[in-house]
């Protein structure tokens, strides 16, 4: 029972969802599961902030291995809780909108959690340029192509790859390296990601019916029988 | 005295020169402004009801000049009501779409032109009543192909759950899961399992969950630590179950604990950041990142890189993909991480909605091979015949709204 009701809430929702899709009779049946997901998710979060607080309650109490990175992480989701949930330095008080301008919660979110979240984003820079590094080393005959295939689209997008062929006649203009570049861009690019993005359709649409037929039942954690 | 005497004639000039020459100007200007012609109000189709599409023919005096600053839409409920304005759309443009009407209703539209400050109206529309259509019939093309689909993955199932063999080929990155697992039991480290961070509704953190009950039940048998890091409370519940699950089913539920699953915060970066910091403070064996990813991919597969991880990643994210392969020893491309739980349960019933997946691209490449051959004999001058070919098979992959 416990591994059947599952399958059959899976198998209902499921299919109303593809019904609703072509009957648009249907179509409130479809945005009302969408609805029910973001109300249980809501009580979700309940659990999510529990487990938080357990965890990170835990190794601070034991003094458990780095429990000072689990201070801080406590520190900040309850003093980011109470800034919101009380509305602390509300220009308009309890009633006011929770990111009122002069609350503490704005501040903290753009003077703490904006920059520190933008500088995770900037480590992206440097990430880029180690893992460039690797992947364009012509070490076989894939990668070497992979390698001519980008130095020839980072150097279209700059002026020295205008000037570099600008000399190239007007007939022959795809060897302008900046057109070369878009032609790569717009057509074996393109065609690959297309070929991917195929692929992936075609797989949502195997997986949606092994899991809505039952026949998919790992994510329970049973083995098919 | 002398000074209004001075002033008069100038002032008498300024008059006449406003009367005989600004204002019949100012007359003429505001009467050259043409209201917006031909509206008509028609049902949306193949909806609930609830839309009514309305066009015109532009104003004579909309030509892009600045003069007319946009179209006011006016409503009125047939047949009592008066009009109110509903929206406004820029000049230029001669469709609005009005979804706030009610099914059953109906309704009456006038357009008018803005300009100025001044509204010059239309003629009032027939008046149109929305009502809701059973089937989409523009989805008709979509309709079949699901059905030709999810016919042939049926069929395969069936096929195989008679004993029939079938071919899948090889996936690289599934055929590692087990030495990836083995390394991390040799070197005594934790697995660290990252299901991307979009909650259950995404297939694809549904597709790393299914995987991670086949990595959970091996690293059950293998007595190992896994951490799951998750920034959804939703998959941090259904991981812990599947994790559960998997325990129990290799006969060790004692090994099993909820803190295997943590949920640590739904911000993309701040989540980030907390993997990070795990996996440079653990330095964990082995990294599965399966699921849905974003900006943090390279973030994470170039941090799990540095720590001399063996890394196995899977998304459907196409943008996402080539930080993957530069990063991970082995990508599960798109559909391979649709794929990978069926392939790992080796299966016949699971199997043959591989195969059946199969025909849908055997179906793909039969019209991207037909559509090229018709869009170039086209180009050659083959006719209308070929051009009519091409314009039904890109027809088929359409989607009409």
């Amino acid at each position: 029972m416990k591994r059947q009701v599952p399958v059959i809430i899976t198998f209902i929702v499921g299919a109303v969802l593809i019904v609703s899709v072509f009957f648009p009779p249907a179509e409130r049946l479809g945005e009302n599961f969408s609805v029910f997901f973001d109300i249980i998710a809501v009580f979700a979060f309940f659990l999510g902030g529990g487990n938080l607080i357990r965890i990170h309650g835990n190794k601070i109490y034991r003094r458990q291995k780095d429990w000072a990175f689990s201070a801080v992480t406590l520190t900040g989701f309850i003093v980011m809780l109470a800034a919101g949930l009380f509305k602390i330095a509300n220009p308009n008080g309890i009633t006011g909108d929770v990111a009122a301008t002069g609350s503490l919660f704005q501040t903290l979110y753009y003077n703490i959690f904006y920059p520190l979240g933008s500088t995770m984003y900037a480590l992206l820079a440097f990430y880029v340029a180690s893992a460039s590094y690797r992947a364009f080393r012509a070490k076989n005959k894939e990668a070497t192509i992979l390698l001519i295939a980008a130095f020839i689209i980072l150097l279209g997008r700059t002026p020295l790859g205008v000037y570099a062929t600008g000399w190239v006649p007007e007939s022959f203009s795809l060897l302008q390296i900046p057109n070369l570049a878009i032609w790569i861009m717009s057509s074996p690019n393109l065609a690959g990601q297309r070929a991917i993005m195929i692929g992936i359709a075609l797989g949502v649409i195997s997986m949606s019916l092994r899991l809505i037929l039952g026949v998919e039942r790992t994510y329970l954690g049973v083995d098919n029988e | 005295m002398t000074m209004r005497g001075a002033n008069r004639p100038f002032c008498r000039f300024g008059l006449s020169f406003f009367i005989i020459l600004l204002l019949p100007a100012y007359l003429c200007g505001q009467e050259s402004i043409a209201p917006p012609s031909k509206v008509v109000a028609y049902d949306f189709k193949y909806d609930r009801g609830e839309a009514v599409e309305l066009s015109w023919q532009l104003s004579p005096d909309d030509k892009g000049n600045g003069s007319i600053s946009g179209y006011e839409i006016y409503r009125a409920e047939d047949p009592l009501d008066s009009f109110i304005s509903i929206g406004f759309v820029s000049a230029g443009t001669s469709s609005y779409r009005d979804k706030s009407v009610y099914k059953g209703q109906s309704y009456r539209y006038q357009v008018a032109t803005s300009s100025d400050g001044h509204l010059y109206f239309s003629e009032i529309s027939a008046a149109v009543v929305p009502r809701m259509e059973l089937i989409n019939w523009n989805l008709l093309n979509l309709f079949i192909i699901g059905l030709f689909l999810c016919g042939s993955v049926i069929f395969f199932i069936s096929h195989a759950t008679r004993g029939k063999k079938l071919f899948i080929r090889k996936i690289a990155g599934l055929e590692a899961i087990d030495e990836a697992i083995g390394r991390a039991t040799e070197m005594g480290r934790p697995i660290l399992f990252v299901p991307g961070i979009n909650d259950m509704d995404d297939v694809q953190t549904i597709a790393g969950i299914t995987l991670l009950g086949r990595v959970a039940k091996v690293v059950a048998d293998y007595d190992i630590r896994i951490n799951m890091p998750v920034s959804r409370s939703l998959v941090m519940t259904t991981a812990r179950e599947t994790i559960r699950e998997a325990y129990m089913g290799a006969g060790r539920p004692d090994a099993y604990s909820d803190d295997m699953v943590n949920y640590i915060t739904d911000e993309q970066f701040g989540y980030v950041a907390a993997v990070d910091g795990i996996m440079v403070r653990q330095k964990p064996a082995t990294c599965f990142y399966l699921g849905a990813f974003f900006a943090e991919s390279l973030i994470l597969a170039e941090t799990g890189n540095s720590i001399g991880a063996i890394q196995i990643a899977g998304t459907a994210q196409p943008a996402q993909l080539p930080f993957f392969v530069a990063a991970c020893d082995y990508t599960l491309i798109g559909e391979e991480l649709f794929a990978a739980s069926a392939y790992l349960s080796n299966e016949p019933k699971q199997l043959g909605s591989l195969k059946g997946q199969d025909m849908g691209k055997l179906l793909a490449m039969i019209v991207i091979i037909l559509g090229v051959l018709a869009a170039t004999v086209s180009q050659m001058g083959g006719g209308q015949f070929f051009t009519d070919i091409h314009q039904f098979l890109s027809n088929i992959f359409t989607v009409q709204n």
